[in-house]
């Protein structure tokens, strides 16, 4: 165990951003609100896996609803706090420590902010491994865990507790309409998982992974190299495409962004043309019409001059951009990971594929 | 019709008479201290040989509120209330302030119970009783000013206008901002922008009276108006309670002056200065915005502001050894003195500019003397920085127009890469007074709208973006679309879509 001390919040909070893969953006108001627990005196503890014992128990946590409701009310741990209270109170046992359900986005800092008010250390790990955008998309579904109980709160004095469902798209559905009703924000606790069950299917080292990204970026940025050479060495990623936005096209279908954006080649890729597809992340990458990068790998698209990560929402024409694709983590890309998070999970038909470069990695 | 333009800028006041559409006069004074003395020179010098016909509007544009949240002067301290509770409680009002800024200005904060839910709903009644107690305590305090934000309140006022009814009461002669008359979604940014406006709201009403004092002064009758981001005008009564709406009025002068004196639409423009070069896009005339956030003297916020590239490459701009380093030190103002070609001894792009004979200024015998190697070594230095910059800023393949304006216009090539053809204008020096002459009035609206069509969502939006262009003081029967922006938003039932518009109309009753 060891703290995680004041100078990683702001590197964890790049990292976060850029494994967003464009539905997390940036958590600029998290890491304000970790920096604000920190300045009172709160440090959150980071754990390995390896540390907990195997009948432990973990709160998995995490906001659900829309993002830009964050905007307004700000980011609530509180509501994620009573939630993992709530869990609690209904197995009737207490938590050992707290994990993110994802790495990538706001997410990444619940845990944080969670473990820091409660004094629960955090568990270096994750279930994604990056952003999804539907609960179901985590290596605990994969690994055929039951997703239930799982709780939900928000900051007036509403919990609930959805005890039993059907499947894991069920627990998706009945958690959803709830969370409309709340405000389209909520605190959640995921169905408890045990030490041995984080130590066996979790995303394990994901905290390590972002802090070590964002710094990675911010000492690249720094000696004036190009961040974009320091992510895809420490990623082990590849970069697909440089160039300009020339158009992005969004619209709402089942209560998500999806869209098309298109980007005009630039420098070595003068004269093609990359478009990706995104469904609050970007989704699927396609060189001159070819599919060149897929779900579950992660498609990051960021600023060429800053080589901030750029959100599915904040894309725009003229942004000059560099498209890297980067390895989602091997229970991803299993033949039961597939499934549940590769293409045909997102409704395109075609099989996964892997990005050039990705096995010689 | 006949108005005069003012571009109150760092260096020079800037004035134009405009008839029509034609620029009958042009002065240049300098810029004083005081702002105003500076406003009553030009106006002197624009008011000189005209014959005393009627004069329908001055509008004024000036960088003075945003050079003092820069230097942080002139401004007062501003209580903050939040209605959001038990929501937002997270990051206190000033949170991620430059610490020299929030000292001089944070008055006593408050959170109190309210706001609203992204669909209207109300999160937890508005706690009126706390908002009384909030009222009477600043009423006791020292504080002159306060920002008032609520949750969501871009989609209902409603909170925010309770809240200034309970201030008018307990505290009448307190300055109000509310959170919702400047717009955006993004509570913090909302709130940042609503208090800095607040630290202003004096050193507004005391510039605005300076101003109307300096039209009196040269015998005008004619209404004052301020010039905004946008590139349009609000009524003075309206800037005095609006001050942050002015902070990027200056660029945003030049484009649309540029707009103007070349009488095209779509085009990108370039205004080189005495020390830094501003290029930006025109879209139907306006600006483009900027989409995120943009800080001002440290803070973060997010309101209308032109999106600009400014690149340390102006008049003044020094050139020094050989090969040579161009910038970004600059003398700015002071090359007409230090120059070489005015009988200085700073070598500046203005001395090459002139020892290429772009420019007949100054005395050209004094950069006789200057290397032809060392003149193509700046030229390709100029070409590659405004190339560059331009191809950032075109939102397509294709070449486009460049309009060139301000006093260092003339270092800008014939010939450029990414450029169908570099447009000069006359006037140009003037530009951003142009600018200001020509202003119209906007109406914007930013909001959610459920369970309607695209179609009926942006109708609606648009009704109310012309009834608060309207309150702003356009005629309605003027008015036109300039933005429209839908975003479908992720997570949220019934088809939610966040419509931004913006419309612009001129001036009623002038």
């Amino acid at each position: 165990m060891r703290t995680i001390e004041a100078d990683e919040l702001t590197a964890l909070a790049d990292g976060a951003g850029i494994l967003g893969t464009g539905g997390g953006t940036h958590p600029y108001l998290e890491l304000l609100a970790a920096r604000k627990l920190y300045a009172a005196g709160a440090r959150a503890r980071l754990i390995d896996a390896s540390e907990l014992a195997d009948d432990d128990l973990v709160g998995v946590v995490s906001f659900m609803g829309a993002p830009l409701v964050s905007k307004e009310r700000l980011p609530e741990p509180q509501s994620v706090c009573a939630a993992v209270a709530a869990m609690q109170d209904y197995i009737g046992r207490k938590f050992t420590a707290v994990m993110s359900i994802e790495i990538g986005g706001e997410n990444a800092f619940l845990p944080i902010l969670v473990g820091a008010t409660m004094d629960l250390p955090v568990v270096d790990g994750d279930a994604m491994g990056r952003a999804f955008p539907e609960a179901q998309m985590t290596s605990f579904a994969i690994a055929g865990l039951d997703l239930f109980p799982f709780a939900l709160a928000d900051i007036r004095a509403n919990r609930m507790i959805i005890t039993r469902s059907a499947s894991a798209k069920w627990t998706e559905r009945l958690g959803r309409v709830v969370v409309v009703e709340l405000g389209s924000i909520a605190g959640t606790c995921k169905a408890p998982r045990t030490g041995a069950e984080i130590k066996n299917h979790a995303i394990l080292g994901s905290v390590t992974r972002a802090i070590a990204l964002g710094r990675a970026v911010g000492a690249a940025r720094a000696a004036h190299a190009d961040p974009v050479a320091a992510i895809l060495a420490h990623e082990k990623g590849a970069l697909l495409f440089r160039g300009k936005v020339e158009d992005a096209a969004r619209r709402t279908t089942g209560g998500f962004v999806r869209g098309v954006a298109k980007i005009a080649g630039l420098d070595a890729f003068a004269g093609r043309t990359m478009t990706i597809d995104f469904q609050n992340e970007f989704s699927v990458a396609r060189l001159d019409g070819d599919v060149v990068a897929c779900v579950p790998d992660l498609i990051c698209v960021l600023d060429a001059e800053n080589s901030e990560a750029i959100g599915t929402e904040t894309l725009r024409y003229g942004q000059r951009v560099a498209v890297l694709a980067l390895p989602a983590a091997p229970i991803m890309v299993s033949e039961a990971g597939l499934p549940l998070v590769g293409p045909r999970a997102f409704g395109f038909d075609f099989d996964y594929r892997p990005f050039a470069g990705r096995h010689a990695a | 019709m006949r108005r005069i333009g003012i571009d109150v800028g760092g260096t020079n006041t800037d004035a134009v008479l405009l008839e029509g559409t034609t620029v009958v006069r042009s002065v240049k004074r300098p810029t004083t201290a005081d702002v105003t003395t500076g406003v009553r020179d030009a106006l002197a010098g624009i008011l000189a040989d005209d014959g005393g016909a009627r004069i329908d509007a001055v509008m004024i544009g000036t960088t003075h509120f945003t050079n003092a949240v820069v230097q942080r002067v002139g401004l007062e301290r501003a209580a903050a209330v939040r209605i959001c509770l038990p929501a937002a409680a997270s990051l206190e009002p000033f949170i991620d302030w430059p610490a020299d800024l929030r000292d001089v200005v944070r008055g006593p904060v408050f959170l109190i119970g309210g706001g609203h839910e992204y669909d209207g709903r109300p999160i937890v009644p508005f706690d009126r009783a706390a908002m009384r107690r909030v009222a009477t305590e600043i009423a006791a305090s020292d504080v002159r000013s306060v920002a008032v934000t609520s949750v969501f309140s871009p989609l209902t006022s409603e909170s925010e206008d309770e809240a200034a009814a309970i201030l008018a009461e307990l505290c009448p002669g307190v300055a109000v901002t509310l959170s919702s008359s400047l717009g955006r979604i993004g509570l913090l940014e909302r709130e940042n922008a609503a208090l800095l406006n607040a630290c202003l709201r004096p050193l507004a009403t005391k510039t605005v009276k300076a101003f109307e004092q300096a039209l009196a002064d040269s015998g005008l009758g004619a209404p004052l108006f301020l010039t905004q981001n946008d590139g349009t005008v609000m009524r003075a009564a309206f800037a005095e309670r609006f001050p942050v709406f002015s902070f990027a009025s200056g660029p945003t002068n030049s484009m649309r002056g540029a707009a103007f004196l070349s009488r095209m639409t779509d085009a990108l423009v370039c205004d080189v200065g005495g020390t830094t070069t501003d290029i930006g896009l025109l879209r139907n005339g306006f600006p483009r915005e900027a989409n995120s956030t943009v800080e001002v003297g440290g803070v973060r916020t997010m309101f209308r502001m032109p999106d600009l590239v400014s690149l340390a490459l102006g008049g003044g701009t020094r050139v020094e050894g050989d090969p040579p380093v161009i910038g970004p030190k600059s003398v700015g103002y002071e090359v007409t003195r230090l120059a070489r070609v005015f009988g200085g001894d700073v070598l500046t792009l203005t001395d090459v500019g002139v020892a290429r004979g772009l420019a007949a200024i100054g005395e050209p015998a004094k950069v006789e003397d200057l290397a032809p190697a060392l003149l193509d070594a700046v030229s390709a230095w100029i070409r590659e920085r405004i190339e560059a910059t331009v191809d950032r800023m075109k939102t397509d393949a294709r070449d486009v127009p460049l309009i060139v304006v301000g006093g260092g216009a003339f270092l800008v090539p014939e010939k450029l890469a990414g450029v169908s053809e570099v447009v000069r204008v006359p006037h140009h020096t003037v530009a951003n007074a142009v600018g200001a002459a020509i202003a119209q009035v906007s109406g914007e609206i930013d909001r959610i709208y459920r369970d309607l069509s695209r179609e009926e969502a942006i109708a609606t939006a648009r009704r109310a973006a012309e009834d608060n262009a309207v309150a702003a003081g356009a005629a309605r029967d003027t008015l036109g679309l300039v933005e429209v922006e839908d975003l479908p938003l992720a997570y949220m039932p019934g088809n939610s879509l966040r419509v931004r518009i913006r419309v612009v109309g001129d001036v009623a009753g002038v």
